[in-house]
């Protein structure tokens, strides 16, 4: 268990570096760098090479944004197998749709509550 | 980049120059290493939510991933709410925009800075002003990756 949370610690802090070498190297915007990670983890996924990352690290590859592709296509593969050619439509959102939705539960909620800061 | 050069006036060379000379050096090392540390910590409080839930409301290791990103979101939207994620931001640059708690505060600023515009226009319209392009190039991608894959199984080459 100590193990588990020392990788996800090394492994998630690990991508963020990578996410700021394209903010301070490659001069990307933080809009750009996102994108691109996102990118990056749905074609992880594509060849198989990011759910051996999330064994490996647990948190520390599911909570990067590089998740967020790979549960696109996780979620689209899964569907894929069961109805064919058109579950990749159908079932791209299920394995993801907490994070979306939560963004959008919690941003509506905190407008209401919460007043601009600065 | 160089065609931007080749359309731009003496003048303007010259003051792309002069820019160069006195921009001031990001310090890359210093960045990336606040970036290690911070991003770092955020996934071992992902980590700890992880196993509460799997020890509490019994999730499997791989179910896991959904319940804890929406905490996370949740989370970040206190810390955003209460004007403490963007300190953090400040400080970690990367580390604290790469994890999921980065989108959510894209999504959850936006909300909150234009609120006062209405919550239709205001909240309904700008709330993926900053977190569009994720979720655009996200599904995007992830729709190519899986449609070609799915193409490669059914036609036998995989």
């Amino acid at each position: 268990m100590l193990a588990m949370f020392f990788w996800a610690f090394v492994i998630g802090g690990f991508i963020c570096v990578i996410g700021q070498l394209l903010f301070d190297v490659a001069k990307l915007t933080p809009g750009h760098t996102l994108s691109l990670l996102v990118v990056a983890g749905a074609i992880l996924d594509g060849f198989g090479l990011y759910e051996p990352l999330v064994d490996f690290a647990g948190a520390g590859a599911t909570i990067p944004i590089t998740s967020f592709g790979n549960a696109l296509v996780h979620g689209a593969l899964q569907d894929a197998k069961a109805h064919g050619i058109i579950g990749v439509l159908t079932g791209m959102f299920q394995v993801t749709s907490s994070g979306v939705s939560a963004a959008i539960i919690f941003g509506f909620i905190g407008s209401l509550i919460f007043k601009p800061k600065g | 980049m160089a065609n931007k050069q080749k359309n731009m006036t003496p003048q303007q060379q010259n003051y792309q120059q002069l820019q160069q000379k006195h921009e001031i050096k990001r310090p890359v090392l210093k960045n990336c290493i606040k970036a290690f540390f911070v991003g770092g910590l955020i996934c071992v409080v992902g980590q700890a939510i992880s196993y509460f839930y799997i020890y509490f409301f019994n999730f499997t290791e791989q179910s896991v991933g959904n319940p804890t990103v929406a905490t996370m979101v949740f989370l970040s939207m206190l810390l955003t709410g209460f004007g403490i994620y963007d300190r953090i931001g400040q400080f970690a640059g990367a580390g604290s925009a790469v994890p999921v708690t980065g989108f959510g505060n894209a999504v959850i600023s936006a909300c909150i800075e234009h609120r006062t515009e209405g919550l239709v226009l205001g909240v309904g319209g700008n709330m993926f002003k900053l977190a569009g392009s994720v979720i655009l190039f996200g599904v995007f991608s992830a729709f190519v990756v899986a449609l070609v894959k799915t193409l490669l199984v059914i036609w036998g080459v995989l």
